[in-house]
């Protein structure tokens, strides 16, 4: 993890609703893993002082100039405003990678990346790299309407198998990732899945591959203070190893990968006190 | 060449190497942010408040961004005294930095069994005492927000550790020195100012906080003008004793301002969460500017902020 002042290659806004800046880090870009993130801070500001995480979504080691990396977010309020404002050599202050990555399982090769919405982000990478490492990789994007599915094109070139649902039905399958799933894992002989998306998701994902008995590796996004394991905002509820004692943890270096089965999900729900942390800003 | 100005403190009877400390709670235990930071070039590490048995903290959301701000209900979650005493301590006693130990609890027999715990403790060079907790005993109101709690509160961590002890006061307060005073009498050295401001925020679109522990404490340069405020109304009142002020500093303009007001040592909190290293950036910027002003000695600034009468 280190910090560094970075300077933005480039800005593209992707489809409707996302925004892409691929940043020149080379020390980070030399050791980032799929799943880590990077927290930026948004440029000089006297309202939003925080820095704002973004999981990884490509990395280009061999690139032009130097190694970058790329992140892709939307506008949830005056922070990421600010970031979107961000061009080509505007520099940033970013500190990265920061993490644990996702867990690529030797003698699994099947291999189910389940996306919901901009949670998609980090299974682009996480992509390449199991695609890198010889596995069968299918995908599975869900989002309320198309123009918030990310990056389809890209998706359908690397999934065997590339589904798409949409609660509007404007794009795909109409309907959710869980609704297709039972017969995609069937159909892909699915050994371990990938999901990063809301909670909800994310919690109804754990539990079709508890029924199937297939591990699942979940992305999990958070609030955060500083990113880096010191101040305690950021905690998930999650199982001791006995099961017996729900405990907090840091999302940000120790996860933002949990083992599915090891959240706490009822804790969300049935404790008053508990709620999913509303959108940042 | 000139000497280089000298930026170590006394600080009750402690020789920092800098003013620099870190904010209980803002910086762990320092091993997560000597990633970053070279922790011998900060006077001490004042470390997450520790409480009798491992506390869990509150449930999530745990904090949410104000302007130039930001407002925490973390609940405390630490491991527990024993933990700070089996892991914590032997760690930052082999990087070599001074170590404040913050305390914390529910109850007056809470806070005694932490200081007895933490007696004798090597690399313990004061410890902080927070009382800024809800008190169990008196219908949840915080220890420093009345002026008899704050005093058995001290009196007993007194009895208990022989090393300098810091009331760290909150700033919600209608009189910050008859707080003082009252842990000053009690055997209190010096005084830690300021806790978080409390505060509240409203999702409108749910209608819930934004907290799940409801109200929090607020932090960051929203609050430093209250924060130098409160430093020089207590160093106005005991001129004499040493305090350790924060509250929002984001650098060593801000930094100076405490000083100015009457700070012996400044902390920085929430600046650690955006810039690492901020603790050894206003570490610098105080030397350079004692060098600009041609200052030698920090103590000969403390106070001096020019008022009239």
């Amino acid at each position: 993890m280190i910090q560094q002042q970075a300077q933005i290659l480039s800005y593209k806004k992707l489809r409707d609703d996302y925004f892409l800046l691929t940043i020149v880090a080379p020390e980070i870009a030399e050791t980032a893993k799929p799943g880590q993130f990077v927290n930026i801070r948004p440029p000089a500001d006297r309202q939003f002082i925080l820095r704002r995480p973004f999981s990884i979504y490509k990395v280009n080691r061999r690139g032009e100039w130097a190694a970058t990396i790329e992140v892709v977010f939307d506008i949830r309020g005056g922070g990421t405003a600010a970031l979107a404002s961000l061009r080509a050599h505007d520099m940033i202050d970013i500190v990265g990678p920061i993490g644990r990555p996702f867990a690529i399982p030797k003698n699994r090769n099947s291999c189910l990346l389940v996306g919901g919405g901009i949670g998609a982000v980090p299974l682009f990478y996480l992509a390449e790299e199991l695609k890198g490492a010889g596995k069968r990789v299918d995908v599975l994007w869900g989002a309320q309407t198309a123009s918030k599915l990310l990056n389809p094109i890209d998706a359908k070139r690397f999934g065997a198998q590339a589904v798409f649902t949409t609660e509007d039905g404007s794009e795909g399958v109409k309907g959710r990732v869980t609704d297709v799933m039972d017969d995609l894992l069937e159909k892909c002989g699915t050994e371990v899945i990938y999901a990063c998306g809301p909670n909800g998701m994310l919690e109804a994902v754990t539990r079709i591959g508890q029924k199937h008995r297939i591990p699942v590796q979940v992305a999990m996004e958070a609030l955060m203070g500083c990113g880096y394991g010191i101040c305690m905002t950021c905690v998930q509820p999650v199982w001791n190893k006995s099961h017996d004692q729900i405990v907090h943890v840091r999302t940000c270096v120790d996860g933002p990968v949990f083992n599915g089965a090891r959240i706490a999900w009822d804790a969300f729900a049935s404790d008053p006190g508990v709620r999913v942390a509303p959108a940042g800003n | 060449m000139a000497k280089s100005p000298d930026l170590s403190i006394d600080l009750a009877g402690i020789r920092l190497r800098s003013p620099v400390v870190t904010a209980s709670g803002c910086f762990a235990s320092g091993k997560e942010a000597s990633e970053f930071v070279d922790l011998k070039k900060i006077g001490a590490v004042v470390v997450k408040s520790m409480t009798m048995e491992p506390w869990p903290g509150k449930p999530t959301p745990r904090m949410a961004e104000t302007p130039s701000g930001m407002l925490n209900a973390i609940g405390l979650q630490n491991y527990g005294v024993e933990h700070f005493l089996t892991v914590d301590l032997p760690w930052l006693n082999r990087v070599g930095v001074p170590v404040i130990a913050s305390i914390a609890g529910n109850t007056v027999q809470e806070y005694i069994y932490v200081a007895e715990m933490l007696r004798g403790a090597p690399g313990v060079v004061a410890v902080e005492v927070n009382i800024s907790c809800p008190n169990l005993e008196d219908r949840n109101n915080m220890f420093a927000h009345d002026a008899k709690a704050t005093s058995s509160v001290i009196a007993a961590v007194r009895r208990a550790l022989e090393v300098p002890l810091f009331a760290k006061l909150s700033p919600n307060v209608t009189s910050l020195p008859e707080i003082a005073g009252a842990a000053l009498d009690n055997g209190a050295q010096g005084i830690s100012l300021i806790n978080t401001v409390m505060g509240m925020a409203i999702d409108i679109q749910t209608g819930q906080p934004k907290l799940a522990g409801v109200v929090g404490g607020l932090s960051g340069p929203a609050i430093r003008p209250i924060a130098v405020r409160s430093v020089f109304d207590v160093f106005r009142a005991f001129p004499h004793v040493p305090i350790i002020g924060m509250g929002g500093i984001m650098n060593s303009n801000d930094a100076l301002e405490f000083i100015l007001a009457g700070a012996t040592a400044v902390a920085i909190g929430t600046a650690n969460f955006i810039d690492p290293n901020t603790t050894t950036k206003v570490n610098d910027g105080i030397l350079q500017y004692m060098k600009e002003k041609g200052v030698n000695n920090l103590a000969s600034m403390r106070g001096r902020v020019k008022v009239e009468g």
